[in-house]
């Protein structure tokens, strides 16, 4: 299949059995690549209701077709496998060098079985594949194991590697690559974790064939010479995704001190601008990029180097946890990167527990002797290691903000911010009424990729309830999660603006097939839809209230800020349901209905 | 004589360039088979730098076939044809930008000027212009 690595390999930990298949056809017609192939075959080969650190839960690793070609982004990696953090399905996104060299190696997915009896890591050199005895690198952080066998393999191999936190199973441990771009939300380190892998150690040196050469390259040319020239190049690659931190803070997005606000008072001091005066020394590109969002820092104070903070971290652990240095946030950012934990989930159930301190409900005696106040960064610094650890009060933490608030009580689940489990990230959304609903129905918990509505609402009347609103939330869900089926990344589109349809002749040429995005929409709207049966699948009960948003949206309005007493009220979170199922063609429990499941070739799929 | 020159501090280590790169020497999606490298010097000092071909012909006076020969644009290029694989000329890169991977191909490969790294680059990282003349 042109376009394609063609293999799918096979790792099976409990035995050390190693096999190869070639990449099926139908699958790649139906699901493209990337996210589509990790719900498919989560969905078929992982059994209903299996433990998620259990042995039969499976890592499904995935390229797509544009992954390591002359495509502007061609970087991003799918992570799928049933999420530890949530219960239902994990499909986390990663940027860096991993996916393009998958492909060289021959690969479209890799996807670790069962569970090794002790600590190893993958080793693939193009065929030749192992695994390697691991005790040495148990217990390091995942940026320092990266060094470790970067040194030791040589530059041309990439790393994505594990911290304490996936080795003792948090349930939103990440895998770190790259120094610093993560597969993060859901606990994809922690299936890793379980299943005794430290690290994947990874170097292809095999050409990628293609369909129409030299339409490709034509088509590919086109793509980048449209982002050199685009207007927003210049700004975006100066400050990436912290370019909107400003923005947020102004219009009330900004989460702040656990989302009783989306304005901080410090907020100025986490700025883009400032950031970059103060800490970022490179621009870092994941593969084929153009226009790099990564910021690597160094942060003097404390002798750290970090790839970030992105926008979400900046978010989550800074203005939402009260901390107003950029100096503070960046390194919290590393040592989440370094003891390998999610920033946003950490941030999440970090504010929470800094929520419980100001009410009463903990005292240092839960703390471990800690002040958690919001703004506190040094009790900060020790949480996240203590979580990584679980060891004291980070072990309820390590738990995720859902289970640690149903631990705890005492109205406490009030301000866990979540949906479906997992923490929101970064978009306060009191008063915005299409990301509040992207949050509540996005397919993994509280996320805000599949559909970034967030200045929509702004665009259109953010408090607005109105089916044209519930219909941009759909088309997001479906388009943006394409460019994650693809391989590529989406914000040459998001944010340089460039022509979409750019992408339709280097997609065909790739891989002889013509596809127009109406095509494409299609199969994002049945990843969605497969998505869904796995949830029902997985939790029993499975029904709308699992889409309902953290009260503190329609319960609290915030005492200050862009949205001072600004809110959603409940009535419009259901009517906003209601619209959503009926336009997808689902029941009002949320569920699709057969003819949906007919109309998207998913019948097969039930029972 | 026009050469390629690039400037470290911009390069954000995407390897745009070196796809586009194999795809002119060899027509194939495979940056191994560049002809520039990036050296990637992470987590500290957490920089990237750039090595290309400063066309100083060095590989041409040692080639002993005479593989590696002017093109069109003025710069060095190798012959395959010609290309007996002896590596003389790998050692007398000062830029190590000359290589020899019979694992990868059956000849040896340098940069020959085709601008594609430079169309690509989103940072502005390289650009061709005239060698400068250094006076001893």
């Amino acid at each position: 299949m042109y376009g394609y690595g063609g293999q799918i390999l096979r790792i099976n930990l409990s035995n050390g059995q190693v096999t190869k298949e070639p990449t099926p056809p139908d699958v790649a017609r139906e699901f493209v690549g990337g996210r589509g192939f990790g719900i498919y075959f989560l969905t078929k080969e992982v059994p209903p209701k299996a433990d998620p650190l259990g042995e039969q839960n499976k890592l499904i690793i995935s390229s797509g077709p544009f992954s390591g070609l002359l495509i502007p982004g061609a970087g991003k990696c799918d992570w799928t496998t049933k999420a530890p953090l949530t219960g239902g399905y994990a499909s986390a996104s990663m940027g860096g060098h991993f996916t393009a060299e998958m492909k060289y190696a021959g690969l479209d997915s890799i996807i670790l079985e069962g569970i090794s009896p002790k600590p190893v890591y993958l080793l693939i050199d193009d065929n030749k594949i192992e695994l390697r005895d691991a005790s040495h690198l148990w217990g390091k952080g995942s940026i320092a194991v990266e060094k470790m066998l970067k040194d030791q393999y040589g530059e041309e191999f990439q790393v994505a590697a594990i911290g304490p936190g996936g080795e003792n199973c948090v349930s939103f441990a990440h895998i770190n690559h790259d120094y610093g771009r993560q597969a993060g939300r859901g606990g994809v380190g922690a299936v890793m974790g379980a299943k005794k892998v430290k690290a994947i150690v990874l170097r292809g040196t095999q050409s990628i064939s293609v369909a129409d050469p030299e339409g490709y390259r034509k088509a590919g040319m086109e793509l980048f010479k449209a982002c050199k020239e685009a207007e927003m190049l210049k700004e975006w690659s100066s400050y990436g995704t912290t370019i909107v931190v400003s923005w947020c803070d102004e219009v009330g997005a900004l989460p702040t001190r656990n989302f009783q606000a989306g304005s901080f008072e410090d907020g100025k001091n986490l700025y883009g601008p400032v950031m970059r005066q103060k800490i970022v020394i490179t621009d870092k590109g994941c593969f084929g990029c153009p226009s790099p969002c990564g910021k690597y820092s160094r942060v003097q104070r404390y002798d750290t180097y970090v790839e970030g903070p992105e926008y979400e971290t900046i978010g989550m652990i800074g203005s939402n946890l009260g901390l107003s240095s950029i100096e503070d946030v960046a390194h919290a950012n590393y040592l989440c990167d370094e003891w390998g934990i999610d920033t946003i989930s950490a941030g999440g159930v970090i504010a929470w527990a800094m929520e419980c301190y100001e009410k009463g409900i903990f005292t240092k005696a839960d703390t471990d002797g800690l002040e958690l106040k919001f703004g506190n960064a040094e009790a900060v610094f020790k949480l996240i290691e203590k979580i990584a650890k679980k060891e004291g009060i980070g072990a309820l933490l390590a738990e995720g903000v859902k289970r640690a608030a149903q631990k705890v009580g005492k109205g406490s689940e009030k301000w866990a911010i979540h949906v479906k489990g997992m923490e929101q990230s970064a978009y306060a959304t009191h008063n915005a009424t299409a990301m509040l609903l992207a949050y509540m129905t996005c397919d993994v918990g509280a996320h805000h990729n599949r559909a970034w509505a967030i200045t929509y609402d702004l665009q259109v009347g953010r408090e607005r309830v109105a089916p044209e609103k519930v219909a941009r939330v759909i088309w997001l869900q479906h388009f943006r999660p394409m460019f994650d089926v693809l391989g590529g990344c989406r914000l040459q589109w998001v944010e340089l603006g460039i022509d979409r349809n750019l992408y339709l002749p280097a997609l065909e040429a790739i891989t002889g097939v013509h596809r127009t995005w109406e095509d494409l929409e299609l199969v994002g709207e049945r990843i969605w839809n497969l998505a869904r049966l796995y949830w029902m699948r997985e939790i029993d009960g499975f029904d709308r209230s699992w889409d309902l948003p953290a009260p503190r949206f329609y319960e609290e309005p915030p005492a200050s800020g862009a949205t001072k007493g600004q809110i959603t009220r409940f009535e419009d979170v259901q009517k906003l349901l209601d619209m959503y199922y009926e336009q997808r063609g689902w029941t009002p429990q949320g569920h699709p209905t057969p003819q949906t499941l007919e109309r998207l070739g998913l019948q097969s799929f039930v029972n | 004589m026009m050469r390629l020159y690039a400037d470290s501090s911009k390069c954000t280590g995407c390897r745009a360039c070196l796809v586009a790169c194999s795809l002119n020497l060899f027509k194939e999606n495979n940056p191994k088979k560049a002809a520039l490298v990036i050296e990637a010097h992470f987590p500290a000092p957490g920089t990237y730098k750039v090595r290309v071909c400063t066309q100083c012909g060095k590989c041409a006076e040692v080639c002993p076939t005479g593989a590696i020969k002017l093109n069109e644009r003025g710069a060095y290029y190798v012959d395959m044809a010609e290309c007996n694989l002896c590596e003389a000329c790998v050692p007398e890169c000062p830029e190590e930008v000359m290589f020899v991977r019979t694992e990868l191909a059956d000849t040896s490969w340098k940069c020959d000027l085709c601008g594609d790294c430079v169309s690509v680059c989103g940072t502005g990282v390289l650009w061709i212009a005239e060698t400068e003349t250094v006076v001893a």
